[in-house]
């Protein structure tokens, strides 16, 4: 009871056919949660850190475990104490276990500050560099990510990153790191650290945007970078560093 | 200095990335003494050309398992080959592995083909599988082997370049981590191939012993003797290029050598300074200059270069270790320490490592089962 196929209908089986596969090999969908109108060319994000204003309060980091899911033991952002005496001798801590609130200490110290950490989000990003699967890359709008459907976890871009910012997920056992919370900043929202800092330390904005906070603040010039000789070009703005940090 | 930043508490590459370097070290070592003979024409190393060449080739098998056994998704390891990153010095590995891999597997093939076809013709499984190694072709003449010769020696010569790149290219993958200045050295390379080098030749020895004294034969005195005087050769540059590279940094007194010498003293003085200078660099250095330069008996100078060869192996796995473990123990914070000790039983532990590392040794003796290695060695009188 077989019934011939006519040229016609092959031909038309065909033509659906290869129309169902250029669809699905066509262009990749927007990531979940992005399909917005959002143009990641008409941006390139920066961050800038005000250590005059960081008061170690640590609801950065909550904020950014809570937001991204971060597992115990790893850290995309962290706040470090600094102590120094009046002999220059410097001691540096961190709170990152427990409810994250730094114990209280007393003895000698000349001065002392907080100086949040994050990704810097280089724009000569040595971890993308040695990622030899291309698995780490540096988004056109400025953010260095992850692609987790390409990391073999192979740790070359832990060891790569002068910053100590990445680490590897204990439970996907692959590479990860700060994102700038990019589910957040293509829907026009802040990073959750930044949403989060009571005091305003922590500023995101745009580097192509000449008006935005963040141009204004870095077109004074009075900023550091954290070890500009890696040659890395990081987009972490520093305001008030202390001659100590590194 | 007590200060680490929070990422870098647990320590990322340990006991498998230790074991890679030090595997393909082998591997490129093993393969240059057999290009000595194949090449250069050191009739003394004779006896081991072909011992030496299925060494590398074993060697070569299981470079790659403890970096798979590392890998924290082992299923996407050959992307590493199909969507390389160019930009990247790891990108290159799958490439410079197979390239090497192919080039060890021809020579084998071209150096023992006439020994592939008289046990071809014995018949059996095994006549059988070497018959599919020969691709069918079990014809034999003087113009064939004359040939085979002539490839084998190309192949050989191409090989040496190869084996320096291979190695070289794993001390480039530490020496370029700028973020990094226990590892950040252009010396690097230069390091890593004259230490794979030393330990190739020094397995050799380890295993050509062993091998002798279990079937009872008698080990070739002029081939142990000349094998001894290139470890010594070897050893010498490698541990001059080592001392040269961290004595020009502590003379400097630059910012780095403020952190380093810190490492050295405070985390790695037993096992780089006491343990792999003083005891596994020193001490060898010394026997093999004796071993060399006086006139001792067979027995007793066999007994030195052994237990030199043996130190050495111990050396090399001590070098890669402080290269690899050494250079993560230090913070990017510049103001602290981590420590690592490793584990027996886990993923990445001790005794994952034994296994690999035996593996090869038992791949060797099936070789030899197929292909004598030796097939020239008397035996010991009684």
């Amino acid at each position: 009871m077989s019934k011939e196929l006519s040229r016609r209908e092959l031909l038309k089986v065909l033509g659906a056919g290869s129309g169902l596969l250029l669809i699905h090999c066509g262009p990749v969908p927007p990531l979940p949660g992005t399909e917005t109108d959002y143009d990641w060319e008409a941006h390139f994000w920066g961050y800038a850190i005000d250590t005059t204003k960081c008061i170690g309060c640590n609801a950065c980091m909550r904020a950014c475990r809570a937001e991204n899911d971060v597992p115990e033991g790893v850290n995309r952002t962290w706040v470090e104490r600094y102590r120094i005496d009046a002999h220059e001798s410097v001691r540096v801590d961190i709170a990152d276990k427990g409810d994250y609130v730094f114990e209280p200490v007393a003895g000698d110290v000349a001065r002392a500050f907080f100086v949040p950490k994050i990704c810097n989000h280089c724009e000569k990003s040595v971890c993308s560099q040695v990622c030899p699967v291309g698995a780490s890359y540096m988004s056109k709008d400025g953010v260095v990510l992850v692609d987790h459907q390409r990391c073999i976890g192979c740790g070359y871009c832990v060891q790569a990153c002068p910053y100590g910012t990445r680490y590897i997920d204990p439970r996907t056992h692959m590479a990860d790191k700060c994102t700038l919370c990019y589910h957040r900043i293509t829907r026009g929202l802040q990073p959750a650290c930044v949403a989060s800092c009571p005091t305003g330390a922590r500023m995101f904005g745009d580097l192509k945007d000449p008006k935005s906070t963040l141009s204004t603040v870095l077109r004074q010039g009075r900023y550091r970078l954290l070890r500009p000789e890696m040659g890395t070009h990081p987009k972490c703005y520093y305001l008030g560093l202390d001659r100590e940090v590194v | 200095m007590d200060f680490v930043f929070p990422n870098e508490v647990n320590v990322t590459w340990t006991v498998m990335i230790v074991l890679y370097p030090y595997i393909t070290g082998l591997v490129a070592g093993a393969f240059i003494v057999s290009s000595l003979y194949h090449v250069f024409g050191v009739e003394a190393l004779r006896p081991v050309a072909r011992f030496s060449l299925a060494s590398a080739f074993v060697f070569l098998l299981f470079a790659t398992l403890p970096l798979l056994i590392h890998l924290g998704q082992p299923t996407r390891a050959f992307n590493i080959m199909v969507t390389p990153n160019f930009t990247s010095a790891m990108a290159g590995f799958g490439y410079i592995y197979s390239a090497y891999s192919l080039l060890v597997v021809l020579e084998i093939w071209f150096v023992m083909r006439s020994e592939f076809i008289a046990r071809a013709r014995r018949g059996g499984l095994v006549g059988l599988c070497c018959r599919a190694i020969l691709l069918g072709n079990l014809f034999e003449s003087d113009a064939t082997r004359a040939a085979d010769h002539r490839i084998a020696r190309v192949l050989a010569g191409v090989g040496i370049p190869m084996a320096c790149l291979l190695h070289g290219y794993v001390g480039f993958l530490f020496g370029s981590i700028k973020a990094n200045p226990w590892w950040s050295t252009p010396l690097m390379f230069v390091i890593f191939i004259f230490s794979a080098i030393v330990s190739g030749i020094a397995v050799l020895i380890f295993h050509y012993f062993v091998v002798s004294w279990i079937n009872g034969w008698k080990v070739d005195q002029p081939c142990v003797r000349s094998l001894g005087r290139y470890l010594w050769g070897f050893m010498i540059v490698a541990v001059a290029l080592e001392l040269l590279e961290i004595m020009s940094i502590a003379y400097k007194q630059t910012e780095e050598w403020e952190v380093l010498g810190q490492l050295i003293e405070q985390k790695l003085m037993i096992t780089y300074v006491i343990l792999q200078f003083l005891v596994f660099s020193l001490v060898p250095f010394l026997l093999l200059a004796i071993s060399a330069l006086f006139k001792l008996r067979d027995k007793l100078a066999n007994a030195i270069i052994w237990t030199a060869a043996t130190m050495l192996l111990f050396q090399v796995l001590l070098m890669r270790w402080n290269v690899v473990v050494g250079g993560q123990l230090l913070s990017k914070s510049m103001r602290g320490f981590t420590d690592y000790f490793p584990g027996l039983w886990e993923k990445e532990g001790l005794a994952v490592a034994a296994v690999i590392f035996t593996l090869p040794f038992g791949i060797l003796w099936v070789f030899n089962r197929i292909v004598p290695l030796f097939p020239n060695a008397e035996r010991r009188s009684a």
